[in-house]
C-alpha cells in the first residue's frame, strides 16, 4: 500500500506539467464563471462559494481521467492487480487525488478572494470545508475514471456519472464554504460538515468495496 | 403456460386495469375543490412515481445479486429494470412539470422530491450510456452493477440534502386524507401499471439475453443468410 502511494505521489511529482495545466483551467473557468454572471460585484462576491467549487469541480474531471493513463496504455494495470488488491490501488489513487485536490482548492482560495472580493472571514472553517469536500469528490471520481478510462468514451462518460453522484457533497461544500467566508449567524456550519463527512465515509468506504468488481473484471 | 404468454397476459391485463382506472379518474371521480380537473393527472403521476421507485430498488437488488452470483440472467434483469426505470422517471418529470405549471405556476421548483428524482434520471441515464460504451460483456455487466449500487446508495443522501437545502412539493397524500372515489381510480391505475411493468421487464430482459448471445457467439456466414 506504501509503495503504491509512494508510485501515485511520484508520478503526480513528475507529471508537473499536468498540474499546472489543472491550476489554469480551473483559473480560466473562474474568468468564465464570472462573465457569464455579469459585472455586478455584489452578486459575483454571493456566488464566489459556488464558483470556487465549481472549477475544483470541473478540473477535477481532467486530473482523474489521468489518474489511470499510466496502467491503462500498455495493460500494466492486470501486473499491479498480481501482486497488490484492487483496494489498495484504489486506495493509493484516490487519495493522491484527494491531496491534489484539496492542494489546488487552497491555491484557488485566495484567487477567489482577490477577484471577487471575498474576505477569507474563518480560514480554519475554509480549511476544512476544502479538505472534507476534496474528499468527497475524489472517491467516487477516481472510482469512476477507472471505469470511463477504459471505455469507448472516457471523456463523456466520466462527468455523465460523477457529476449526479457528488450533488450532496456539492451542495454541502459550497453552503459549507458560504458560512466560511460570510460568516454564520444561525450556526448552520457543523450541520453541513457532518453531512459531508457522512457523504465521504459512505463513498470511501462503499468505493473501496466495489473496487475490486471494477478492477479485475475485464 | 409458456413465459410468453404469462408476459402477454400480465400486460393486458395491466393496459385493461389502466384503462379502466384512467376512465375512473377523468369521468367518475369528482374534481378537486382547489385544483379543479389538473388534479386527475395524479391518478396517472402518483402510480408512476411508485413504480419507478420500485423498478430502481429492483435494479439495485438485480445488480447486487450479479456481483454475488454472478449469473447473465441477473444481468439482464438489471438491463430491464435500469432501462424501464429511466423511462417511468422522464415520464414522471413531464407529468409533473404539466402538473406544476397551472398549480404553482412553475415548471420546476427546487423541491427536494424533485430535485432528486431529477439526480435519480441523471445518475442511471449515466449507467445506460456506460453500458452502451462497453462492449466486452463480462465488464458491462459487473461495471454497470457497481455503478447502480453507488447510484441506489446516494439517493437517500440526495434527498436529505436537498431537503436541507431548500423546501414547495406537498406532503404526501394517503388513503386517509382522500375521499375513496379518489382512490379508487389510484389504486387500479397503480395495479395496472405494477402488471405492464412486469411485462415489460421480462420482454426487455429476453431481448437483453438474445442480444448478449449473439454478441458472444455471432451467428454464422450461413446461418445468417
Amino acid at each position: 500500500m506504501m509503495a503504491l502511494l509512494h508510485k501515485e505521489m511520484l508520478l503526480t511529482w513528475r507529471g508537473r506539467a499536468r498540474v499546472i495545466g489543472a491550476l489554469t483551467f480551473a483559473a480560466a473557468t473562474l474568468l468564465m464563471f464570472s462573465f457569464s454572471a455579469g459585472a455586478d460585484g455584489r452578486l459575483l462576491q454571493r456566488l464566489a462559494p459556488g464558483f470556487l467549487w465549481l472549477a475544483i469541480l470541473l478540473a477535477s474531471t481532467l486530473t482523474l481521467q489521468a489518474s489511470f493513463d499510466a496502467e491503462t496504455e500498455d495493460g500494466a494495470l492486470d501486473g499491479l492487480i498480481l501482486h497488490s488488491s484492487p483496494a489498495a490501488i484504489f486506495y493509493a489513487k484516490a487519495l493522491t487525488n484527494w491531496l491534489f485536490l484539496a492542494a489546488l482548492g487552497l491555491v484557488l482560495l485566495p484567487l477567489i478572494a482577490a477577484l471577487f472580493d471575498a474576505s477569507l472571514g474563518r480560514l480554519d472553517r475554509l480549511f476544512a470545508v476544502l479538505i472534507a469536500g476534496t474528499a468527497g469528490l475524489a472517491a467516487p471520481g477516481t472510482l469512476y475514471a477507472a471505469l470511463a478510462g477504459r471505455s469507448r468514451a472516457a471523456g463523456l462518460l466520466l462527468p455523465l456519472l460523477y457529476f449526479p453522484l457528488v450533488v450532496p457533497a456539492l451542495i454541502a461544500a459550497v453552503k459549507a464554504s458560504e458560512l466560511g467566508f460570510f460568516g454564520d449567524p444561525m450556526d448552520q456550519w457543523s450541520g453541513w460538515i457532518k453531512l459531508l463527512l457522512a457523504f465521504c465515509l459512505i463513498f470511501w468506504s462503499l468505493c473501496g468495496a466495489l473496487s475490486s468488481a471494477i478492477l479485475e473484471d475485464g | 403456460m409458456s413465459r410468453e404468454r404469462l408476459a402477454l397476459g400480465f400486460g393486458l391485463l395491466g393496459i385493461a386495469l389502466l384503462g379502466w382506472g384512467s376512465y375512473l379518474g377523468l369521468f367518475v371521480a369528482p374534481p378537486d375543490r382547489y385544483m379543479g380537473d389538473v388534479q386527475r393527472i395524479m391518478y396517472v403521476h402518483v402510480p408512476t412515481a411508485w413504480l419507478a421507485l420500485v423498478v430502481f430498488t429492483l435494479a439495485f437488488i438485480y445488480a447486487v445479486l450479479f456481483l454475488v452470483h454472478r449469473s447473465w440472467r441477473w444481468d439482464a434483469l438489471h438491463e430491464a429494470s435500469l432501462e424501464i426505470g429511466v423511462l417511468f422517471t422522464g415520464l414522471l418529470c413531464i407529468q409533473g412539470a404539466l402538473w406544476g405549471k397551472p398549480t404553482w405556476g412553475v415548471y420546476w421548483a427546487w423541491d427536494p422530491r424533485l430535485t432528486t428524482v431529477a439526480v435519480m434520471l441523471l445518475s442511471f441515464t449515466g449507467i445506460l450510456s456506460l453500458r452502451h460504451f462497453l462492449d466486452d460483456p463480462l465488464r458491462r455487466a459487473s461495471w454497470s452493477a457497481a455503478t447502480t449500487i453507488l447510484a441506489s446508495a446516494n439517493v437517500p443522501v440526495v434527498y436529505y440534502s436537498v431537503r436541507w437545502w431548500n423546501s414547495l412539493h406537498q406532503l404526501q397524500s394517503t388513503p386517509k386524507t382522500v375521499n375513496s372515489s379518489m382512490v379508487e381510480p389510484l389504486r387500479i391505475n397503480a395495479f395496472g401499471l405494477l402488471f405492464l411493468t412486469i411485462a415489460l421487464i421480462m420482454a426487455r430482459s429476453w431481448i437483453a439475453e438474445s442480444r448478449r448471445r449473439k454478441a458472444m457467439a455471432p451467428p454464422l456466414a450461413k446461418e445468417s443468410s
